[in-house]
């Protein structure tokens, strides 16, 4: 399951960056990340819900969720345990497109003509991108025992936290600063701010409280489904 | 005292799983949960080992509550739930080291070793869980159960859909380890019940009908106690009406007869002298002692 994921997501960005023409680098001209990036978080939509939908979903299928909840561990240490192990199969998917910087950086003209901190941040972006994804993914793995459900669940939260908010900010109801305010509650603004290079304290601490948010409501759910 | 349960109650939305249970288990017992589906043994043994909270009452494990010290129960237990979940996709190994980190027991590889030895898993020791028999896998729960060298061992219909030679061999597992710590097991099987616990508690609609030993419950149902009688030739079934302790004669075909007793005391002489002075023939005499199943029957069925 793990290598089919990682597998395809190499895959699919490679695809997108070195062989489909609309995209490709080889035909963009400017030596830059920006495709792996932008691309990143539709891909992440579908692949991030396929590795978490199984996380509690299949638990409560098999009934091994009572063998875990009669061990002598925490609600959270569970919950965390699985956001961790879940986020780094998804960063160990990350990690080989270094390579593509790597190829990047030799083909500019002249070597090395990139933008080395928009693509630091883009980096740190994907992986707190990730990192509320997966933590969405937890929270909808545990509302239901269908592995689909879950999937499907996923996909439309993240959609909802990722994207929505931006379509909805341009609605002509919100005057003045509030399409600002709706905005920001979403994660593309916080994204594209910190792959811009300028990583700052707001955007971190905006992940962080979705990753906690989520997080939490996964372990409430939880325990729900306890009582 | 290893278990103190008081004024147990679960409710499902409308529905009692449980009504008011009161019982104690103390330590080194060996205690058998029977009840006909839906009696609340499962409701029982999962408000005991914190997998679920009871709606009102207290249940206690070691001195611990299952409310307010859940975890601390969770650290003396063993619990093979029913079905008996696994992770079908893991190694046995793979498995039994996966819940030595959850226990975080020291000295885990030992540990697993002499487990494996221990519930009889080494021929199949590398084999990945989805391909074990079920006998095995039920081997592999004991085992995940075991591990943490518990307190108190709760089994939640252990012998289910095993083949006799197992179901031996399972029993006997569980007969060992109940000689130092307090086992609960449910059951279906009335003589594994018998031959395994030294006190059965009834459940019947979420309440406990019965909580003796088992010489006890025998007592209990003394009426039940059978006399059959085979002779040789036709037998009128009124020459062994007016028998003291005789309660009711049945003939069952011409040959032979069904005496069915009210008292404790033996009555074999009697009828033994009564068919001598008659002149009849006997060819055969066997009492049927209440079996635990009948007691079962008896305490359980709904008129």
């Amino acid at each position: 399951m793990a290598y089919i994921v990682i597998g395809l997501f190499l895959i699919i960005t490679g695809l997108f960056m070195w062989v489909f023409t609309d995209t490709s680098i080889l035909e963009y001209n400017y030596a830059g990340l920006e495709q792996l990036f932008s691309i990143g978080p539709m891909i992440f939509l579908f692949l991030i819900p396929a590795i978490t939908m199984r996380s509690f979903a299949e638990e409560y299928q098999q009934g091994t969720i009572e063998f875990l909840f009669t061990k002598p561990v925490t609600d959270w240490q569970i919950v965390l345990g699985k956001f961790f192990a879940n986020w780094t199969l998804v960063l160990l998917a990350i990690l080989p497109t270094l390579i593509y910087y790597y190829s990047v950086y030799q083909l500019g003209s002249p070597k090395g003509n990139l933008d080395s901190g928009a693509i630091i941040g883009s980096y740190v972006g994907l992986t707190f991108l990730a990192g509320s994804f997966v933590a969405i993914g937890l929270f909808a793995s545990t509302l239901t025992n269908n592995q689909i459900i879950a999937f499907l669940l996923a996909i439309f939260l993240c959609f909802i936290m990722h994207w929505a908010f931006n379509f909805i900010s341009t609605l002509p109801i919100f005057v003045g600063r509030v399409d600002d305010i709706v905005d920001k509650i979403g994660i593309n603004h916080h994204y594209i701010s910190i792959s811009n290079g300028a990583i700052n304290s707001r955007d971190i601490i905006y992940f962080l409280s979705v990753i906690f948010f989520f997080l939490l409501l996964t372990v409430s759910s939880l325990n729900r489904r306890k009582w | 005292m290893s278990i103190l349960v008081k004024d147990l109650t679960k409710i499902y939305g409308s529905q009692k799983a449980i009504d008011t249970l009161d019982f104690k288990v103390n330590k080194g017992e060996i205690v058998g949960f029977l009840g006909p589906n839906g009696a609340g043994k499962t409701t029982t043994m999962k408000i005991l080992t914190c997998f679920m909270p009871p709606t009102t009452g207290t249940a206690e494990v070691c001195g611990y509550d299952v409310l307010k010290n859940s975890k601390d129960v969770r650290n003396v237990i063993g619990y093979l739930p029913e079905h008996n979940p696994l992770y079908k996709e893991m190694y046995v190994k793979e498995y039994l080291s996966f819940v030595a980190d959850i226990l975080s027991i020291p000295n885990a590889r030992v540990q697993i070793k002499d487990m494996i030895e221990q519930v009889g898993l080494g021929v199949e020791q590398h084999k990945k869980i989805s391909s074990l028999s079920k006998g095995y896998r039920q081997r592999v729960g004991l085992a995940q159960a075991l591990l943490n060298n518990p307190e108190v061992l709760i089994l939640d219909e252990p012998t289910s859909g095993l083949d006799p030679n197992q179901l031996v061999e399972i029993r006997q597992l569980i007969k060992n380890f109940g000689k130092e710590k307090t086992v609960i097991f449910s059951s279906h099987i009335m003589q594994e019940v018998q031959a395994l616990c030294d006190r059965v508690i009834i459940l019947n609609r979420g309440k406990i009908i019965a909580n003796d030993p088992i010489e006890k419950l025998q007592q209990r149902v003394k009426g039940n106690r059978v006399l059959h009688l085979v002779f040789e030739r036709e037998v009128n079934p009124a020459v062994f009406k007016g028998i003291d302790g005789v309660d009711k004669v049945t003939s069952v075909n011409p040959v032979s007869l069904e005496l069915v007793m009210d008292s404790e005391s033996d009555i074999r002489p009697a009828i033994f002298k009564k068919v001598v002075d008659s002149g009849l023939v006997l060819l055969e005499m066997k009492q049927d002692e209440a079996s635990v199943e009948n007691i079962f029957q008896e305490l359980t069925y709904d008129a």
